[in-house]
Order: C-alpha cells, then structure tokens, then sequence
C-alpha cells in the first residue's frame, strides 16, 4: 500500500522540534507499547486482507475452502476484477465513477461550510437560545434517514428536482450537519478564549475572527470531518437510490456494486473485488488529508 | 464515450446476446435471422408492428420501467425490448435496482413513480395500489391475458374488480435437485409420489449419507425458502382448493391442515437423519444461504436439494445444467402420479402512468410476440404465455420448468407467502419459520404466525 | 442548471455552478454579517450564520421527525388514529423486550469499546515512525461500507460441520479447530451471537474514535508535554495527568457520536442474521416494519423510540455543556 507518502511528509514538521522528536524516541523505545499497536494493528487487518486474498481466489476455491489456504495452495486470477470491469458482464464502472465523484464533492464542501460558520456561532457568540438550539441540532443525529426519505421526496417532486445531483447534494448536507456542527463545536470550544479576545480587542469583527483566527486553527478538525464525510456520501446507496433514482446519469458506483452480484446470487467473489475497487478512492482521501493533522499547527499558531 | 450514458449498456447487451447466441444457437435460427451478424437482426427481426398504430404517432417518447431485475439477467430484458423500439421510434429506459421491492413503495407513496414496474408479487400489487398512484391495464393487455394466460394468473392483479398488472415471467417451485450420475451409480430412480421420495431419501439415508441439503439464509428475508416448502407441502398434503382458502385466510393459518403441512416438512427438514448433507445439524440450515445450500450436490456431500427453477443461476459456468449433466431437477411428486400440483411464482407490470406510448409498450409486453423474443434471448426464463412455443426455450431447466407450466394435467398455485399481507408474508411466516428451524415447535410458530395476521 | 445532466463536461459544469452559487450565498451571508461590527451585532451575525443550518434541518430533518411521532399514532395503514397503542405492541411483546435488552448492550458495549480503542491506538502509534501506516490499517474498515462489512465478518464466522472431507472456511471456526475445539454455530447462539456482531461495529467505529482522538491529541500544545517530561513523568502518569484531561472533551463527543450511530445501526444485523436467533435492535425492526411487513405506524413509534433512546446521551452532553461554560 502506498505509505510512503505521508511518512516522508511528517518528519520534517516533527525534526524541528526537539521535544517531540524526543517523545517519538521515548515511544519507540518502549517494547510494550510498540507490541500492543502491532497486535491491535493485525487483529484489524485481518478481516479486511482475507477479502483481498478472496477477491484474487476463484469463485470456487472461495466457497469451498478458508483464504488462509492460499499460502500453502496459491491459486490466483483475476477473474473477479475482469468481471468488476465489466470485461465479460458490460458494467462501465468509468462513468458510475464520475457520478460518484460530482455527488461528494458538493455534499462534503457545502456542509463542512455551513457546519463551520453554525459551530463558530455555538462556541464563540452569545446570543439568546444558543444552548436549547444547540441541543437540538445535535440530537437531531438519531433521526434516521429512512424516515426522511418519503416526506423528501415529495418535496423534491413538487420543486421537480428528482433525478439531479441537487437532490442528492442538498439531501447530504442536511443530514451531515448535526454530526458536522457537534465535532467542530467541540474542536473550536477548545481554542483558548484569549485568543477570541485579543482579536476582538484588536477590533475584528466575527467575520475577519472565523476567517483569520479559525480556519487555520481547525484544519486538523476540518480535515476529520471531511474525510468521514466523504466516506459516507462515497458508501451511500440508500440517499442515491431514493432521490436520484437508480438511472445511469446520476447512480453512483455503489449501485453498480451492488448490483454486480446478480439478481439472485450472493456473488461473494464480486463484492470481494467490488469492495477493493470502491475502496481505493476512500483511503487515497485519507492519505491524502492525514499531513493536516500533525502536531503543531494549533501550539504554533498560540504562540504568534 | 460518456455521451450516452445508455450506449455500453447496450454494447454489453449485444455482446451477451451474441454469445448466448453461439450457445443456443440452434434455436434462434428458427426466426430466420442469420447468426453472423448476429441478434441485432433476430432481435429487431420484423414484428408486427400493426398492433401499436392505434396508439399514435410516439415516435421520440420515453417509457421508464424499474425493475428488480439486475445484471446479467436484465440484458436480455433490454435487448428484447428492441423490435418494439424499432417499431414505435419510442425509448425505453430501464433501471434495475436491487432494492426494488422496498423503493418502488417508497417512490410510489412520494409521488415519483416510474411509468411502469415489474413486480414479483401479488401481495406488493395490492399494496401499490392501495398508495392510489397505479393504474389500472388497457383494454388492450386485459385481451392479451385473456387469450394467453390462464384465467388464475388475471385473478392475481384483480383488485376491486380492475385489473392492474398482466403477467410477464414465471418460475416453478416444485422442484428437487439432484445428481443425475449419482442417481445412476446409486441405482436410484426418480420419485413419482410424495411416498416414494421419502423411500428414497431413507435409501440414502441408510448407505450412510444425508440425503438432503437446505438453507434458508437470505439476510433480512431469511426463512423463506421453507414457506415455500411449507405451501408445497400444503398443496400435497390438504389440496389447491384448502389451499386457496388458507392463503387468503378464510381457514385459519394454524388450523389442521397447516399444522399437517408443516409437520411433514419436519419430517425432512427437522430430521436429523435427512439433513444438512455438508453443512451440518438441523440448525445449520438457518445459517446456510439458500444460494450456498444446493452446491452441496456438486460437492457430493448431499443428494436432494428442493429449491425453484432459479436455482440454476447459482452453479457456476463448469458445471453443466442437464438431464445427462452434473445436476439436474426433477418435479417434487404429488400424493399420487396422477395429481401434479404446482407451484410457482412470477412477475407482473404495474403502471403508473396511462400515456399511449405506455400502454402501446405494455401492449407489447404482454403479447405471445415479447414471450417469445425473450425466449430466445435468455436462458434461465420461461413464461407461463401460453402463445410460448416451447422449442423457443434453450436450456434443459427451462425447457422442463416451460413443460410443467404448460402441462393441462397440473394444478398451478401461486406463491402463498407472495400473495398474503406483508406483514405475514414478508415479515412473521419468515421469521417464524427461522425459529421453527432452529428448535420452535409447530404449534408455537403457526400460532405466532396467525397472531401476526392485520385484523 | 436544475435540469438533469447527461455528459460528463455537464455533469462537471453542473457541479462547479452548484459550487459557485453556493459560494455567493454564503458571501452575500458574510457580507451582511460583516457590516454588524461590535458587540451588539453578536446577535444578527449569530443567526445569519445559523440561518442555513436551520433551514436545511427544518425540511430536512425536523419536518420528517415530527411528521414520524405524529405517524406513530396511527395503524398500519396510516388512516386511523390509534392513540398509543402502537407503544403498547412494542413494550407488551416478548420478543420486543429482547431488542430493547439487545439495543442497551449494543449501546453500552459499542462506544465504551470503540472508543478505549481508538484512543489507546492512537496514543501507541502517536510519533511513531509507521504512524500513517499504522493509523491506515484501523482506519480501513472505515471505507468499507456496513452491508460489505457485514459480508466480511458473516465469512469470519462462518461455519462448517465437524465431517472427514469439509473443510472451515471461517477463519474463527478454523482457530478453534486449530486449538484442539469443535466448530460452532457461532451466529445461533444466544447471547453469543450479539455479541459477535457487536465485535463488528467496535471494528468499524475504533477508526472512527481513532481518527478524532488523534486530532485531538496532536492539538496538546508541545510545552505542556516538554513541561511534563522536564518533571520526569512516566508513560502512564503521561497519560493520567497530561493526554486523558486534554482529549477528554473530545473523548466526551467520540463516545456520544458512536453512541447515537450505534442506536441507528441495522445494516449489521440485517446483513448477518436478518435479526433472527434473539440478535434484532430497535432500528432494525423499525426498518423491518416499515419496510418490510408495512406497518407504517408500528415502524414510526420504534422511531420515536429512538428518538427517546437518545435523551439520556442529550442529558450527558448538557451536563458536559454547563461544566465547559463554567470553565
């Protein structure tokens, strides 16, 4: 897997400061904690590499005998991808891809925004109702999609948007909110108030404070919530089905995963391969975004 | 290459037709289209298109139709809607999707249909119905069914007096699996009455084997792989007509006849002498996915496997489907060689929508014409139409599953389980019939059953 | 632009004017905000910072709950009022009575578990020189989706009978087998079977707690921890007095979200055993009557049930909301 990348970006933000790369050393050098993260790290693993090795087993090899023979008895193909890829069932995964691609980038963008300016007002304004209005975004969590969908679509029906990305947009970032608005609530209540205050004697207003003093300082938070974001609108099927309907100008590649197993079977080689093609995306996002959450950004910023 | 979304479905469709066509090619010769240049030409070989005039000028019109129906089973779908396409100059745009069953209420009920929706039972008709967003068939199919279809199959979409939806595909359920060469080593022969199955299951049970293999896992709808057996078994043992009454609750779900049904499924699915060829104990049969179950036969670790005519779809491209191949099925055999009850299942179209190029197409669906161009395009269907030439039909398992349908001596039954309200049909008879498998008794479950029925 | 789009360069268009009229809004929303300076316009900026929010949850969150509690009176059907009768199903079935029993041991045991591990993971890996490599690894069932995810684990736990030629191809079952047992059932037996799905999600949602407590951890200012060590502390003492009181607001949030996504989950179960041998929780039969047996009324009251399963975790959050206010 492609680690090499952010283990190149860390260590020059951690070699500047002594006290850190001393704390890596302390770390490093104590066996105890280095085993407990290797077993932790393996047990977790574990699951997820059976289904690579499945994805690359043929169909009957699968259901007749354990991954873990593979070692002994390696028989590999790549059949299950050929399949995934439309080679011998005609699914063009490329397009399906582009349509995943349009419906998260808004839906991570817009409620990231939104959930930022509400979550600055939360911790940093005093205004009447703040906490009783809080509490209720945060506990409109539990409200499961699935009882949004019909009353939704009807008013999707009614402003004629059905079978766009707008519906899909739109549905996504209202559901991503409350969990968006609690995070970074906590994330900036933890800034240090004399920042705030030293800004607003400077004579900044809220809006110069949030772009200025907050943004730079949530990164690391900011970071978080758009990569589950982005995973949850990437793995979604319910949300993509309901509003935008299963044609192919706006399915995403879920549905087409989901289908490839056929209309009657389980297909386990498929989904095995199916997972690894959708997952791909997913953990380049999260490699991509890991450098923002080292060490530093928040001290550094206290003490200038 | 993104320009028509709709273009490498099509590509695919004609790749797959064609190699179906290489496969059965015997019988798609029969149309006079040549193999070469392939089933473009069979395919939107010259219907008779005077059957769509009446309906106007819809040239350019789209008809939507959602389906359950996904890949590769949904190609030769697409594909056989071509000559009507031709014809017309109208699109047909379809959209398969998994989850069918339950988005197809959700859309309803929000008022976002499609135009129409190939539904797999009678019960979700009634249902989609009763949100007042379906409409009732023209006159137009309601003639086609009266001529092709048996006069049973209209009853099923009747609602109120008004017919919803004409019949498309079927299945037979009443069927067993097995291994043709076993049967010859083992100088077993097959069964032509329910007494004879159970010698021949203790036959094999006595050398030493488990002669039957079952699963009924299938995520949230576990359990019912053994309604289907249970409403077998009740067509068996307490005949079609106290079978109509108990799936339309006229006697009661655990009255004695159903208890009878029940207790003789026990006898192989609760008999640890019987089961779970492979798989285990009885309870592993709650476990197994029915997809998984039957495979067992390939293996050799079971002999028996009772699943629909479907079942086909699950053994993999080596293994051969035939009467002289690996695995095969025959008819699960009535009370006595003469009686022959059946039961199946099968689809219907809804509409949604009365436009002219929506009933031309539903016209066109339910025609002897459409049966048979999708014969000839796919393996693993057959219909109950009966404008169906048989020859049509490629593979052995159809042909015996178009044979059984066809057959005047057998008494078809619907799917029960499809027919009764949801919240017995797709909700307590599974569950409880998952308790029943893992250790409840009878009486238990069909009293808990018979609770759940909507007062 | 509300039209559907068909190509590719339309659907990329499509999306970048959908960005761009976005961005006006929130400017035009900033520029008003802008324009109120001092403290007495903390109230106007406030709520036009809030005024989206509040829209989008209205229609698409509030309007669909209330319209879930007002359903949750009514029969199966939707047309007649039933008062609370539905309730009355939902408390007086046995079989009811064990989801909720199951709902509070998923509940208790998922965020507790998910989250220890989470934190102790990333404080093990914190600074590491693999610690990307390390984090990707707990972080990758995170990418799976639930229902791929129920698939894998169905296979872990799968099982094949004690018999001369069949062989395990569950990897627990095959352990077990390796270590001298005999092959179980694992997913029949009660209350094993829960048990072993809950393993499931804590694997899911420690990447999740992982992935917020290491953000966490990173944002403890360097002089604290340089303090710390200049007085000689050890890893535990470290941990005690310096990491845990740091994180533990954020601690607070991951164990309350993982919670609140644990009442919501039932693509698990549903995936696994379809809520069959006593594993079923409230949301999944709240799917399973609403989507499956059509009882919208019932499935609207376990939605409210829901709904009512969280105030204890709301009256949590304000008692953590008062503190932090008196800080």
């Amino acid at each position: 897997m492609s680690t090499v990348t952010p283990v190149t970006s860390t260590p020059p933000l951690v070699a500047d400061k002594p006290s850190a790369a001393k704390t890596a050393k302390k770390r490093l050098s104590s066996p105890w904690a280095s085993l407990a993260a290797i077993v932790l790290g393996v047990l977790w693993t574990i699951p997820t590499f059976g289904l690579l090795v499945s994805s690359f087993r043929p169909e009957r090899a699968i259901k007749t005998t354990g991954w873990w023979t593979f070692f002994t008895n390696p028989t590999v193909t790549l059949d299950n991808y050929r399949s995934v890829f439309g080679e011998d069932g005609g699914v063009n995964l490329a397009a399906f891809f582009v349509n995943s691609l349009i419906i998260c980038i808004p839906s991570v963008l817009i409620p990231l925004a939104l959930a930022a300016l509400a979550a600055y007002a939360f911790a940093w304004i005093e205004f009447p109702g703040k906490n009783i209005l809080f509490l209720a975004v945060f506990a409109l969590q539990i409200v499961p999609l699935q009882v949004t969908l019909i009353p939704l679509l009807e008013i999707f029906v009614n402003v004629k948007l059905t079978g766009t990305f707008w519906t899909l947009w739109l549905s996504h970032s209202a559901f991503a909110l409350p969990l968006a608005i609690y995070l970074l609530h906590n994330f900036m209540r933890e800034i240090p108030a004399g920042l705030i205050e030293a800004a607003r004697i400077d004579g900044a207003g809220h809006v110069s404070i949030f772009f200025k003093v907050m943004l730079p300082l949530l990164t690391p938070a900011l970071a978080a919530f758009g990569i589950f974001q982005f995973l949850w609108v990437w793995n979604d099927l319910l949300v993509a089905l309901v509003f935008a309907g299963g044609g192919d100008e706006v399915a995403p590649i879920t549905l087409q995963l989901a289908n490839l197993s056929g209309t009657r079977g389980t297909a386990w080689q498929l989904l095995s391969a199916g997972a690894f093609v959708s997952i791909i995306v997913p953990v380049t996002v999260f490699l991509l975004l890991q450098r923002y959450f080292v060490r530093g950004l928040l001290a550094g910023s206290v003490k200038g | 290459m993104f320009g028509q979304p709709t273009s490498p479905r099509i590509r695919a469709a004609l790749a797959g037709t064609l190699s179906a066509g290489l496969i059965f090619g015997l019988a798609a010769c029969g149309d006079g289209g040549d193999d070469e240049s392939g089933s473009t030409d069979a395919s939107a070989s010259a219907i008779d298109c005077a059957p769509y005039t009446k309906f106007g000028d819809i040239k350019g019109k789209t008809v939507t139709i959602y389906t359950g129906i996904v890949t590769p089973e949904d190609t030769p779908h697409i594909e056989s809607y071509k000559p009507f396409e031709n014809c017309t100059g109208a699109t047909i745009k379809y959209e398969g999707d998994k989850s069918f069953e339950t988005q197809i209420l959700v859309r309803a009920r929000a008022g976002n249909p499609p135009d129409l929706a190939i539904v797999p039972q009678p019960g979700l008709v009634k249902q989609l119905v009763s949100t007042g967003k379906a409409v009732a068939a023209p006159q137009e199919v309601s003639d086609n069914v009266d001529k092709f279809w048996d006069k049973a199959w209209k009853s099923y979409t009747t609602i109120d007096g008004k017919f919803y939806g004409a019949p498309l595909g079927a299945s037979v359920k009443s069927l067993v699996w097995y291994s043709p060469q076993e049967f010859k080593d083992g100088g077993y022969t097959v069964p032509t009455t329910l007494d004879e199955l159970k010698a021949l299951s203790d036959k094999i049970a006595a050398s030493g084997k488990k002669p039957w293999c079952a699963g009924i896992a299938s995520g949230d709808a576990t359990g019912w792989p053994v309604t289907d057996w249970m409403e077998d078994f009740m067509l068996r043992t307490a005949g079609p007509e106290k079978y109509d009454d108990w799936v339309s609750h006229k006697i009661p779900f655990n009255g004695p006849e159903a208890t009878a049904a029940l207790d003789a499924v026990g006898g192989y699915l609760k008999n640890d002498a019987y089961v779970n060829g492979g798989l285990g104990d009885v309870k592993s049969i709650a476990t197994t996915t029915f997809q998984d179950a039957g495979l067992q036969i390939i293996d050799g670790n079971c002999s028996l496997h009772r699943q629909a005519s479907f079942y086909a779809a699950n053994f993999d491209k080596s293994t051969k489907v035939a009467e002289d191949g690996d695995v095969f099925a025959f008819y699960l055999p009535g009370p006595d060689a003469n009686t022959k009850p059946v039961l199946g299942a099968g689809e219907f179209v809804v509409a949604f929508a009365d436009r002219p190029e929506v009933k031309a197409f539903q016209t066109y669906l339910s025609s002897d014409v459409w049966a048979n161009t999708k014969a000839k395009l796919s393996s693993g269907w057959v219909s109950a139409n009966k404008g169906l030439d048989p020859n049509n039909l490629t593979n052995p398992i159809d042909k015996l599953a178009g044979t059984i349908l066809l057959d005047p001596k057998a008494t078809f039954r619907f799917d029960g389980s499809d027919q009764m309200p949801a919240a017995v049909g797709s909700d307590a008879f599974w569950k409880q019939s998952t308790a029943w498998i893992t250790g409840q008794d009878t009486a238990t479950t069909l009293n808990n059953i018979e609770k759940a029925w909507p007062k | 632009m509300f039209n559907t789009a068909s190509t590719t360069p339309e659907k990329i268009l499509q999306m970048l004017s959908a960005l761009l009229l976005f961005a006006a809004v929130m400017g035009v929303i900033l520029f008003i905000a802008g324009r109120f300076g001092g403290r007495k316009g903390d109230r106007v900026v406030a709520y036009l910072y809030l005024l989206p929010v509040v829209l989008l949850l209205a229609v698409g969150l509030v309007y669909p709950g209330l319209r879930t509690i007002y359903q949750s009176f009514f029969d199966a059907a939707g047309d007649a009022f039933i008062g609370f009768d539905n309730y009355g199903t939902i408390f007086s079935d046995p079989d009811q009575l064990t989801v909720l029993r199951n709902t509070v041991i998923w509940v208790v045991l998922v965020p507790f578990l998910a989250t220890a591990i989470g934190l102790v993971y990333a404080i093990l890996v914190d600074k590491s020189r693999f610690e990307s490599f390390a984090k990707t690894l707990v972080f990758l069932p995170m990418a799976i989706s639930m229902v791929a995810a129920g698939v894998i684990w169905k296979f872990m736990y799968e099982y094949r009978p004690d018999q001369g030629t069949v062989k395990q191809i569950g990897l627990v079952n095959q352990v077990i087998v390796w270590l001298g047992g005999k092959p179980i059932q694992l997913l029949i037996d009660s209350p094993l079977n829960t048990l072993l799905l809950i393993v499931v999600l804590i694997w899911i949602q420690a990447g999740f707690a992982m992935t917020i407590l290491s953000a966490s951890i990173k944002a403890i200012p360097d002089d604290i921890i340089e303090a710390a060590r200049l007085d000689g502390v050890n890893a535990w003492q470290m941990f005690r007095s310096i990491t845990l009181p740091s994180v533990q607001p954020t601690v607070v949030v991951v164990l309350t979200t993982v919670g609140i996504a644990t009442l919501k989950v039932f693509d698990i179960v549903r995936t696994m055993t379809g809520g069959n041998f006593k594993t079923s929780v409230v949301a999944n039969e709240f799917y399973r009557q609403t989507f499956n047996a059509d009882n919208q009324g019932l499935g609207a009251a376990l939605a409210t049930l829901l709904f009512l399963l969280v105030i204890p975790i709301v009256w949590y959050n304000v008692r953590q909301l008062r503190r932090s206010e008196a800080r």
